[in-house]
């Protein structure tokens, strides 16, 4: 079907092929790659200057996310509401809040401890294991382990449907509001904290502890505070993360677990300890992993001709397997270049 | 100024500090010898706080700082300097020195938002005495320069400038003056008698070039095996026959019998 006479039938194939790619791959993979950036920015953070890996980060994440769906809750019950964008974004601040009273005092009882003792990294990694269940019980039992929605407003930004009407091309583009507010929500969020690190003194104190611990110590910076500041950081980060998955997709806390491979994946493989490389770190994923689990033919069919279109679905893999593609594009990077793309700290 | 007590610090079986006391003067460049392996780096780590010791006492001016953490010994004036250059690598120089002192207005989050005016003053006032740190150890020219991409030599200067960012009381220095060439130890060595007769710090350095030592230090304290061997000026610790055979080697004593 050509609707629109000026467009011959190839340039309409084209445009559908797009189409399609940007509605089920470039789209999904742009509101991903933010929210696994937000969540490698976190895990890249507490490598860097606290110098383990935090494992109970998905957990931190699952509970910003379900403080902030409490307080979402509360709002709709008293109907304060942001008209077509989703209430949530108003209980972020307050998600953020008790999520950096809980890693505060997770700190203050767990990790001090540790750290007094000068414990080697390998122990505060099986210690933030331990923290991980810890925080994983304390969700499920506060919300309970199933499914919750919590996204009002309006759904979509363009419906397929209007795309539909608009171009008058056969395939549809939907663009939903959650996963634009992802994406503008995360670009704030980097630039607030690019802005931070490299511009505020207290931000320069986080990179110096990062950059030569007993050299920051001997400069008279007080590592307490330098320790309480980049948990406050993290807290912002996970809850932020993990608000925006719910709402992107939806809220379960064992899908949070699961979510911690991929940001581990992202952070290495954009190199540990290095912002940038996180963010990066975080599309390089998002994008293989869901170019790699779409069923292509669906794009094919519009660009090759008839008799080479594709018989089966060209999907290299099925989406089961979706975390192998995190782990062999990790170990790939991770035999070439240990450092990670951007130079982090070796693993 | 600083009096230290039958101090051991241990590790595992090794005793690398065994009983040291010594005392540094208030006022002095008192130089830090010994053979590799004397305790030396050991005892500063001790000092410094950056190892708790495992028996013994550490006085500064009569108050017991034994244990205190190095931030809060760096705010009592007692500050030092690494063997091997330390610096901020991905900050340029003058960002390096401004870090100096901590425990700024800024380093508290709600000042970041809402102190504003006061930091912005605090950063020109300190801005200006980095540049004059940077103008009087002569690598001003390398201001905007990253630190991870100095000379050896330039990140020891780097060391002893961060120290002039504050009023310090005593300063330690770990060989600052190894691995730098003749010219810049001049300038080093110029910039130590310096900051010692105008500012009137305190000096307590490790080193091993007899020269330099002979140059700046007055009295020179001799370590050997975690113990202080012998103290006294640098005639007198080169006359002493015990120093000669632990440090300078029994070659050296034939040689000057010969």
């Amino acid at each position: 079907m050509c609707a629109n006479r000026f467009w011959g039938d190839r340039d309409d194939e084209i445009l559908n092929a797009i189409v399609v790619l940007s509605n089920y791959v470039l789209i999904p993979a742009v509101a991903y790659g933010s929210q696994l950036a937000l969540g490698a920015l976190g895990v890249t953070l507490i490598y860097g200057i606290l110098r383990f890996s935090n494992f109970a980060h998905g957990d931190t994440m699952a509970f910003g996310a379900m403080a902030t769906i409490l307080v979402t809750w509360l709002f709709q019950s008293w109907g304060i509401s942001l008209g077509p964008l989703p209430t949530a974004l108003l209980a972020i601040p307050f998600g953020i809040m008790a999520t950096a009273a809980l890693l505060l005092t997770t700190d203050r009882l767990v990790y001090r401890f540790y750290r007094q003792k000068k414990a080697p990294p390998v122990i505060l990694v099986i210690v933030s294991m331990g923290v991980m269940f810890v925080m994983n019980g304390l969700v499920r039992f506060i919300i309970g382990p199933n499914d919750q929605r919590f996204a009002d407003g309006e759904r979509f930004i363009i419906s397929a449907r209007e795309f539909k009407k608009m171009t008058g091309l056969s395939e549809g583009l939907a663009f939903k509001t959650t996963q634009g507010i992802t994406i503008v929500t995360a670009i704030i969020v980097v630039m607030t904290l690019f802005w931070f690190l490299n511009r505020t003194r207290t931000g320069k104190s986080m990179r110096a502890f990062s950059d030569n611990e007993d050299l920051a110590l001997l400069s008279g910076i007080n590592p307490d505070r330098v320790v309480m500041v980049t948990w406050i950081i993290v807290a912002a980060l996970a809850a932020t993360a993990g608000a925006l998955y719910g709402l992107d997709k939806s809220f379960k806390p064992f899908t949070y677990l699961q979510l911690l491979l991929p940001i581990f994946a992202a952070a290495v493989v954009g190199g540990l300890g290095n912002p940038v490389g996180a963010i990066a770190g975080g599309f390089v994923i998002a994008f293989s992993e869901i170019l790699i689990t779409y069923p292509l033919k669906r794009v094919l069919k519009y660009l090759l001709p008839e008799n080479l279109e594709p018989s089966t679905l060209v999907q290299l893999l099925s989406t089961d397997y979706k975390f192998a593609v995190s782990f062999t594009i990790l170990i790939i990077v991770l035999l070439f270049r240990p450092t990670g793309l951007f130079k982090g700290k070796s693993v | 100024m600083i009096k230290v007590e039958n101090l051991h610090r241990h590790f595992g079986g090794f005793r690398a500090v065994d009983g040291s006391s010594l005392e540094i003067r208030e006022g002095s460049i008192t130089g830090l010898v010994g053979p590799n392996g004397a305790g030396k780096t050991t005892l500063f780590n001790v000092i410094a706080g950056v190892l708790p010791p495992t028996s013994g006492r550490v006085t500064m001016a009569g108050i017991d700082i034994t244990g205190m953490p190095p931030h809060a010994l760096f705010h009592k004036g007692l500050l030092r300097t690494f063997q091997i250059a330390h610096e901020f690598g991905s900050m340029s120089v003058r960002e390096n020195l401004m870090m100096v002192p901590g425990g700024q207005t800024g380093e508290v989050l709600w000042n970041t938002w809402f102190g504003r005016k006061r930091i912005a003053d605090e950063e020109r006032v300190l801005q200006a005495k980095a540049d004059e740190v940077l103008e009087f150890l002569t690598i001003d020219h390398l201001r905007d320069e990253k630190a991870g991409n100095l000379s050896g030599g330039q990140k020891k200067l780097l060391e002893l400038g961060r120290t002039m960012m504050v009023d310090a009381r005593i300063v330690f220095l770990d060989e600052v003056g190894a691995g730098v060439n003749r010219t810049l130890l001049n300038t080093i060595g110029d910039a130590i008698i310096r900051l010692n007769r105008e500012r009137g710090y305190t000096f307590c350095m490790i080193e091993h070039d007899m020269e330099f030592i002979g140059r700046l230090c007055d009295p020179v304290i001799v370590m050997a095996e975690g113990k202080v061997l012998a103290q006294g000026t640098i005639e007198e610790i080169k006359a002493n026959e015990q120093v000669i055979e632990a440090y300078l080697g029994t070659g050296l004593k034939n040689k000057g019998a010969a």
